[in-house]
């Protein structure tokens, strides 16, 4: 994340961004309290955590395949889950505190074992 | 040609809209501006101007519609007053910070409570700092001369700023005046075509409005702004000269009327300036210095070309047409007393409230006003720095 700090008569007029896209740049996985986390075994790519997510957090793979959570930029709303059809099977929230420090599978234990 | 017509303040301001013929007008009906919108509702209903009307449900929402299609590149337009306007504030400074050169009538009214539709200047003053150039006239002419600079005004490239027409509610609004409306071709070709500078609608160089800055971006946004509102004052001096030599009337940033000598003087915005102006000449018969300062351009506000006009001056008062609200007086004194303190012996300045909610200003009202001026010369004291003109019983 490196961005180019522009002087107050060097930017566009109005706070116009000439680069759509560059939120990508400002990194928000911070803000989160609680993170979804996903369960590839039971995910029957319906894609509609995509479609739902508000934060563009979801990644997709090259064949358009559900590949795991954006946690740089996931605020943590919980909408994926709530919608997702196979609930709470492919995926569930925990709470970052619990996350802290363990590894994928370790969370991914966590998350579904409740 | 132009020719002489007898109509109101609105139908000016109708009018000019018309010959202005803008892509969008978003607007919602308010007493007493609520003619504007309905005599463009009805050119277009004639088939006399091609401009997409939005209706909407509240003056949040014109606004915000103005917001959009100013956005996208079009030149948009809208009329409004008093809670209309208040209602707008939100978005008024979403339209200003954006840098969207929306031109908006105001017919400027009374805020409630308690309820009054009647004129004076409690929405425009209350709105002075949203960020957008705010133009006021002294009657009909003015509202729709004004109308058509400000849209050259506000689309000049180094400004592109939101700019408010206003005129006194009812004194002006409704109030029937021979002015002169000028050829539509002519007008046309004055405001010239509106060349956006990032619209949205240009899909091959997309372009992102309204978005988010954080702590590390707002800040230079908002200097940025400043900026493009400060340039204005000089746009504004050269379009008013433009236009005197595409039409015969020229404008300045304010009118100085009988001031090269003048020992006192009123400063003044808006329809109370033609009262002025006849007390002054009547005491010019009789051997007085009187004189009147207009403000013309109260955002950005020109204060050193004021304090210039002013320096020479013996005592000034100057008109709010708004309560004080707590300050130490109306904007328009504070801002006339601030910008004369630079000034080597100033003058004193004193301050009224007059006309609220829709209050009569006459002649014998301005005539205390010098009376007092001339009392605080002789003297050499100011026996009360705030009065209100016309009102029941004693104040302070
Ligand atoms: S929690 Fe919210 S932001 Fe994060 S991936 Fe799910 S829907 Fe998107
Ligand atoms: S909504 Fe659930 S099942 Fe559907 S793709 Fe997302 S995680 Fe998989």
């Amino acid at each position: 994340m490196s961005e180019k700090l522009l002087n107050w008569d060097e930017i566009l007029i109005g706070g116009a961004i000439k680069d759509p896209g560059n939120s990508k740049s400002y990194e928000t996985g911070s803000w989160r309290v609680e993170r979804p986390v996903w369960n590839p075994e039971s995910c029957i790519q319906c894609m509609f955590c995509w479609v739902y997510c508000p934060d563009s957090s979801i990644l997709v793979d090259e064949n358009g395949k559900m590949a795991g959570i954006d946690y740089d930029h996931c605020k943590g709303c919980g909408i994926c889950v709530e919608q997702c059809p196979t609930k709470p099977k492919s995926l569930a929230m925990l709470l970052e505190a619990e996350a802290k420090g363990k590894s994928e599978e370790e969370i991914r234990k966590e998350a579904f074992s409740k | 040609m132009g020719k002489k017509v007898a109509l109101t303040g609105n139908e000016a301001a109708a009018h000019a809209i018309r010959q202005i013929n803008p892509d969008v007008v978003a607007a919602f009906p308010i007493t007493p501006s609520t003619p504007i919108p309905q005599g463009v509702a009805q050119f277009i209903a004639d088939g006399q101007m091609d401009t997409e009307f939005v209706t909407v449900e509240s003056e949040h929402s014109a606004m915000s519609a103005c917001v959009g299609a100013s956005a996208a590149g079009g030149r948009v337009m809208t009329a409004t007053s008093a809670n209309g306007y208040a209602l707008m504030w939100e978005i008024l400074y979403i339209a200003s910070g954006t840098r969207l050169p929306i031109v908006m009538a105001v017919a400027a009214r009374a805020l409630s409570a308690p309820l009054n539709i009647h004129g004076d200047h409690s929405d425009i003053m209350g709105g002075r700092d949203t960020g957008w150039i705010q133009l006021i006239a002294e009657n009909s002419q003015e509202t729709y001369d004004n109308l058509i600079q400000a849209v050259k005004i506000a689309e000049n490239k180094k400004v592109m700023t939101p700019a408010l027409g206003a005129f006194d509610g009812f004194n002006i609004s409704h109030a029937i005046e021979i002015w002169e409306m000028e050829d539509d071709a002519k007008v046309k070709e004055f405001v010239g075509e509106y060349e956006p500078l990032y619209p949205l609608l240009k899909t091959d160089e997309p372009i992102t409005h309204g978005a988010w800055a954080p702590p590390n971006w707002y800040f230079e946004n908002r200097m940025n702004q400043l900026e493009g509102l400060l340039n204005a004052k000089d746009v504004v001096a050269d379009v008013g000269k433009e236009f005197g030599k595409a039409f015969g009337r020229e404008y300045g940033l304010y009118e100085a009327y009988k001031m090269d000598d003048a020992e006192f003087t009123i400063v003044a915005a808006g329809s109370v300036c033609g009262t002025t102006k006849d007390v002054v000449d009547k005491l010019r018969e009789n051997g007085v210095k009187a004189g009147l300062l207009k403000i013309r351009l109260f955002r950005p506000f020109p204060y050193k070309e004021l304090a210039d006009v002013l320096s020479g001056t013996k005592a000034i008062a100057v008109l709010d047409r708004v309560s004080p609200a707590g300050a130490q007086g109306g904007p328009l004194f504070t801002e006339i007393r601030s910008a004369l303190y630079d000034v080597n012996n100033r003058p004193p300045v004193i301050n009224y409230t007059y006309g609220l909610g829709g209050r009569d200003t006459q002649p014998v009202h301005i005539n205390s006003v010098y009376d007092t001026l001339k009392k605080i010369v002789d003297t050499g004291r100011v026996e009360k720095q705030f009065d209100c003109l016309n009102l029941r019983g004693t104040w302070g």
